[in-house]
């Protein structure tokens, strides 16, 4: 499998390590009222999609970027690769 | 005082020269390395002050470039690997750190790694059996880090050739490594 690094171009699945969905970057606030049951929410309930999937991929073996696929879980087909950083500052969130 | 006597990252006095075939790979442990990393907020302040301070030119993505003394690579995001002779900049680290102040983070990196220079025709087909990175595709001025026998190592390209940097800890197992690829191309 083949990833299309948004800086670096297609590179061998090899390099990478894959860490689950997407949503693992929404981390929620410890200090909320609601921190408990938004934990709980964080932590256990996840969509398992037979299609498209946003993932969070980890570029170990080549610049150490986080990355945003989204996949086909059915054909493993990439149509999508984002910076990790890129996907949430523009969610608002610092640097 | 006591009579330290330095050694290469084989553990050899010399540095290990071996020719096989169309490729000669040759030990390299005459380079200091710094590792240079942005502080928040600081990219474009990082980018002015390199080139002021010390003529650098910090390379994009996948690049790599010569400034006077220095070579510098992509490494990461906001982050670039420094070497540099190592009989003229023995304390690589301290000099760029000083040059560059605040804006950023400088960590010596010397002898946390080997070196291993790769010249010859053979080299492509030597690296291609070896790691995942596109190596034929890649042109002089390009640098890369990627896997070679289950190690992360540095790529780059040169006029000269291809240069392969690995874990120091590890030296011996990259440098058989080398060797069996460079059997098997020959």
């Amino acid at each position: 499998m083949i990833i299309n690094h948004p800086l670096l171009g297609p590179r061998d699945a090899a390099e990478f390590v894959y860490l689950g969905d997407a949503g693992l970057i929404d981390r929620p606030d410890w200090q909320a009222d609601d921190a408990a049951q938004a934990f709980h929410d964080y932590m256990y309930l996840r969509d398992n999609p037979a299609g498209l999937h946003r993932e969070l991929w980890f570029h170990e073996q080549g610049d150490r970027s986080w990355l945003v696929v989204t996949r086909n879980t059915v054909t493993h087909e990439i149509t999508n690769v984002e910076l990790a950083r890129d996907v949430a500052i523009a969610q608002g969130r610092g640097q | 005082m006591t009579d330290l006597k330095p050694i290469t990252p084989l553990g050899a006095g010399a540095a290990r020269i071996h020719t096989i075939g169309q490729v000669t790979i040759s030990e390299n442990p005459d380079r200091s390395m710094a590792s240079l990393t942005t502080r928040k907020g600081k990219a474009d302040a990082v980018r002015l002050v390199a080139k002021t301070a010390l003529g650098l030119d910090l390379p994009g993505p996948g690049q790599s470039t010569i400034s006077g003394d220095f070579t510098a690579w992509w490494t990461g995001p906001d982050q670039w690997m420094i070497d540099a002779d190592h009989a003229q900049y023995e304390l690589l680290a301290a000099h760029i750190a000083q040059a560059i102040g605040p804006v950023a983070s400088v960590t010596e990196q010397t002898d946390g790694w080997c070196r291993f220079d790769l010249t010859g025709s053979g080299s492509v087909a030597l690296l291609e059996r070896l790691c995942p990175a596109d190596v034929p595709t890649m042109q002089p001025g390009q640098a890369t880090r990627t896997l070679l026998h289950h190690l992360g190592c540095f790529v780059i390209c040169s006029t000269a050739g291809f240069s392969v940097l690995g874990p120091r800890s590890s030296a011996g197992s990259l440098h058989h490594a080398l060797i069996e690829a460079a059997h098997s191309v020959a």
